[in-house]
């Protein structure tokens, strides 16, 4: 009887029908892959807490690092489209910023960067995600905040976006300024911190405005399009992506606000932290990889050995770095092998050179006057 | 003669817990409570367990933290500083109005299309069975997704009713738009609730006048006509009342309520002290739009700020988010005093005559688009597209199987009771209404009940419309961002449980009342 409480079986018992549409690249805005992602979302929200509830007490504290090499897959939880950071490729296979952190933690502790199941996640049920076990990583454009990390005990092994969030609206609106959004309606995704900052800001400037909020991008998107909001509001990185997408990108301008900070960067479970430092130390490996001038192309030859010793470090052709994450000593150069160094990914996925066209900004190395930084491999 | 003796008295033995049928069924319902509450208390100690072993506590102390989210529709004063308690009830409020909706929309819609179907019409029968059929075999949530997308992507936009490519219906006063439907909104005067016990009164007289018609009946076996009786009793009081108020309010003085650095003496004496008027406006107080067509009237510029009543504006004049505010006279200094208690030192607050007067006992505000800035509506009551496209979607759904009920109830009487009607003469039109619909009822009833639980339910969808039912507040957002599902999602089965129960208990209530009585 309490199933039919929260909500009612056809969204159960259709889930197994619509799946099919799973990652069908360019169905993205359809109302069926809307159905679906309802269906994902409410299954995941609901099983999430049975979960907590039922089997899990034995699965919650074992290793994992031993359930990832037992399993011989990694579970990954990436965002359910975004395109340059998590989306399927015209061959179905998931590519972009977010999922490379993915693959490269799959090469360093399987070998295999395609030893990963991707679980698409919205805004709402990622959490409930990471938290039930169902996935061992996250990284889906979240932003680290002191709630998240405490309250929802999760820890942020670092950050591999600096962004902030933006809004987005069609020229044809005619406004130069988030401050002359009064009454406007705005299109949020639910469950991000989106939704927090812009109600901040819209309190902070004494300004009305109608939120709509919304379950994916996708559908944002497609809500956004059609004109049932004014403007749409959220990471710009993420706001870059969308319009990309967009038939004529041209006829939508980003307003020159930045309204909030939100370092976005890959999490896991509080409570595991020899896993939380191999995903961190893979994310700092590409980016040291940068600094140090490793690159996909010179990976081969250097991995032989050099007389740099941070780079024989980090490559294992010295010391055992390998060994104390309890890995072997080639696991960052596998890693690295995946999209090259921290540069290599950001160009290929959503550099200037991509329809998305990030420039590094914030996101360069410290070197260069950026914010992009990794300790030392000592 | 024989002798009766007792059978012997056996003791009691253990076996016998299991092979005397005197005892068996006990003990398999003690075994099953036993499993029961093992499996119960598992369930329980591995929620503590794997609480504790997350670091998560169970707490509800969450619903007193400040929500920092908005909610666009909400029938109480809600804002990002309330609490995630309030938003809760906010949600309930929406997840309850929207289910009120779709049960009187379901059932007017069920029972005509019910009936159509056994229409003698080959057409019309044919039409409402391709309607029940094809609703009632596609799921529920696609036919929400599907009328929100024709809500959003078919209807004009408001700029287009700026620009004049769009047009106000009926004679301008309701928007169709794809931002929802504005209607117009009745704003009584302090005196027009007056208004309320009248038309009670008058709704009481026509029921008197209902029965008297029928004892004549009964008597002499003409009914007497009621109908310019009736319309006399309804109209000619609340026109007489309406008047009379009105005349009253409108000699009823209104002031303007200022807070700022100096003194004001009138408003255009504000309109050069400040650059920009702004304008608390409170929805629903008459004060408050009488003072604001006042300001059109003289042509001022100033802008308008919309609060939930009068005390949000109130506060908003206080904390310096608009500077100007309309009140009656009467009670303008006790506004003055509470919005001084209220304001930074060195804001003045000051009351200054505003050359206006209440108005009518019953003011009629009509949406309009705004011209400056970008294009939206203000005044009248906005029904959303999300509620529009959720109560269309939710009532179209349950009115097919409303309909197959009332199908089902309408065969269930014998055809020999049609017949026997009329054959009394009775026309098929009042058979229907007089002879076979009553005795329908009771059949179609408890099917009824349980229809209006699952539209109750299915509102649960709401968030795929971005409607802010409870689901959606508390277990949406509220959930995501404390990260609380255990207690949230209780609390949400809480909700819809005693919706359910509370809906379903008086509706057998009712049932029990009108069933048959068999003695
Ligand atoms: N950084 C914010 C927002 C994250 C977010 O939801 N981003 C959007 C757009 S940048 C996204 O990834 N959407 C993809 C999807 O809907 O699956 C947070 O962590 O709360």
């Amino acid at each position: 009887m309490n199933w039919h409480t929260i909500g009612p079986t056809e969204r159960v018992t259709h889930a197994g029908g619509m799946k099919m549409g799973t990652n069908v690249p360019g169905s993205r805005c359809s109302t069926q892959r809307m159905y679906q992602e309802e269906v994902i979302m409410n299954k995941s929200v609901f099983f999430g807490a049975l979960t907590v509830a039922g089997l899990a007490a034995v699965a919650a504290s074992a290793g994992t690092l031993d359930d990832v090499k037992a399993r011989g897959k990694l579970n990954c939880g990436v965002s359910t489209g975004l395109v340059g950071f998590a989306a399927p490729d015209a061959s179905g296979r998931w590519a972009g910023f977010d999922v490379t952190i993915c693959r490269a933690v799959a090469a360093a502790v399987l070998g295999d960067q395609d030893a990963v199941e991707f679980v698409p996640t919205t805004g709402k049920t990622r959490f409930t995600a990471l938290a039930s076990g169902e996935v061992d990583l996250l990284a889906r454009n979240t932003t680290w905040t002191l709630s998240r990390d405490v309250d929802l005990k999760f820890t942020f092994i670092g950050v591999n976006y600096y962004d902030g969030q933006g809004f987005m609206a069609p020229k044809a609106l005619g406004i130069s300024s988030a401050k002359e959004l009064d009454g406007a309606t705005v299109c949020i995704q639910t469950g991000t911190t989106t939704e927090l900052n812009l109600a901040d800001f819209f309190r902070a400037n004494n300004i009305s405005y109608e939120p709509v909020p919304i379950e994916t991008n996708a559908e944002a998107q497609q809500q956004y399009l059609a004109g049932a909001c004014d403007v749409f509001t959220t990471d710009a990185s993420g706001l870059a992506a969308t319009r990309a997408a967009f038939e004529s990108p041209g006829d939508h301008v980003l307003l020159p606000e930045i309204i909030s900070k939100e370092p976005l960067g890959p999490l896991v479970r509080h409570g595991d932290n020899e896993w939380g430092d191999i995903v961190r130390w893979t994310l700092n490996a590409l980016i040291s990889a940068e600094e140090l001038g490793i690159t996909s192309a010179n990976l081969a030859e250097l991995s032989a050995g050099t007389n740099n010793p941070e780079v024989n470090r980090i490559l294992g052709s010295e010391g055992n770095m390998g060994e104390m994450l309890g890995l072997d000593a080639a696991w960052a150069a596998r890693a690295i092998a995946v999209g090259g160094n921290y540069a290599e990914v950001f160009e290929t996925n959503i550099g200037e050179n991509t329809p998305i066209g990030l420039s590094r900004g914030l996101n360069a190395l410290w070197t260069d006057g950026g914010l992009i930084y990794s300790p030392p491999f000592r | 003669m024989t002798t009766l003796t007792d059978p012997p008295q056996e003791s009691f033995r253990l076996s016998m817990l299991l092979y005397d049928s005197r005892y068996r069924s006990m003990t398999i319902q003690v075994i099953v409570m036993i499993l029961f509450m093992l499996g119960a208390a598992w369930l329980i100690n591995n929620v503590i367990i794997n609480f504790a072993d997350a670091g998560k506590t169970f707490s509800f102390g969450f619903l007193g933290q400040s929500a920092d989210y908005d909610i666009s529709q909400r029938l109480i004063e809600y804002s990002s500083v309330s609490t995630h308690g309030r938003a809760a009830v906010v949600g309930v409020l929406n997840t309850l109005l929207v289910a009120v909706m779709g049960c009187i929309a379901a059932t007017v819609i069920g029972v005509f299309v019910g009936i159509l179907r056994l229409s003698n019409n080959w057409i019309v029968s044919r039409l409402a069975a391709v309607y029940v059929e094809s609703l009632r075999n596609v799921p529920v949530l696609l036919w929400i997704v599907l009328t929100m997308a024709i809500v959003a992507e078919a209807l004009p936009t408001p700029i287009m009713f700026r620009g004049g490519e769009a047009t106000m219906s009926l004679f301008d006063t309701v928007v169709v738009s794809n931002r929802g439907i504005f209607i117009p909104r009745l704003v009584p005067s302090s005196y027009g609730l007056l208004l309320i016990p009248v038309i009670i009164a008058s709704l009481f007289g026509l029921r008197l006048l209902g029965k008297r018609a029928n004892r004549i009946q009964e008597k002499t076996g003409n009914r007497p006509s009621t109908l310019l009786a009736s319309i006399g009793i309804v109209v000619v009081p609340a026109v007489v009342v309406f008047f009379g108020l009105s005349a009253i309010s409108s000699n009823n003085q209104q002031v303007f309520v200022t807070s700022g650095v100096g003194e004001i003496g009138s408003v255009s004496d504000l309109a050069e002290s400040e650059k920009r008027i702004s304008y608390c406006h409170a929805s629903g107080s008459a004060a408050s739009l009488n003072g604001l067509r006042h300001l059109e009237e003289l042509g001022i510029t100033f802008k308008r700020k919309n609060y939930f009543n009068i005390s949000a504006a109130e506060t908003a004049l206080a904390t310096g988010k608009c500077g100007l505010m309309a009140t009656s006279q009467s009670g303008s200094e006790q506004v003055v005093q509470r919005v001084s208690s209220q304001v930074k030192d060195g804001v003045i607050v000051s009351s200054f005559a505003g050359e206006f007067t209440e108005g009518r006992a019953m003011e009629i505000e009509f949406p309009v688009v705004t011209q400056k800035g970008i294009a939206k509506f203000e005044g009248g009551t906005h029904l959303r597209n999300s509620l529009i496209a959720l109560w269309l979607a939710l009532s179209l759904y349950t009115a097919a199987f409303i309909a197959e009920i009332v199908r089902a109830g309408i065969l269930a009487v014998s055809h020999g009771q049609t017949e026997a009607a009329n054959a009394l003469g009775l026309r098929s039109g009042k058979t229907l209404r007089l002879v076979v619909l009553p005795q329908a009822m009771r059949v179609i009833f408890p099917p009824l009940i349980s229809q209006y639980l699952n539209l109750t339910k299915n509102s649960s969808l709401a968030i795929a419309v971005g409607y802010m039912d409870v689901t959606g507040t508390l277990g949406g957002i509220t959930l995501n961002q404390t990260g609380r599902e255990m207690e949230t999602l209780l609390l949400l089965m809480a909700v819809y449980l005693v919706i359910s129960l509370t809906v379903s208990t008086a509706m057998n209530a009712y049932n029990e009342r009108t069933k048959l009585k068999e003695r």
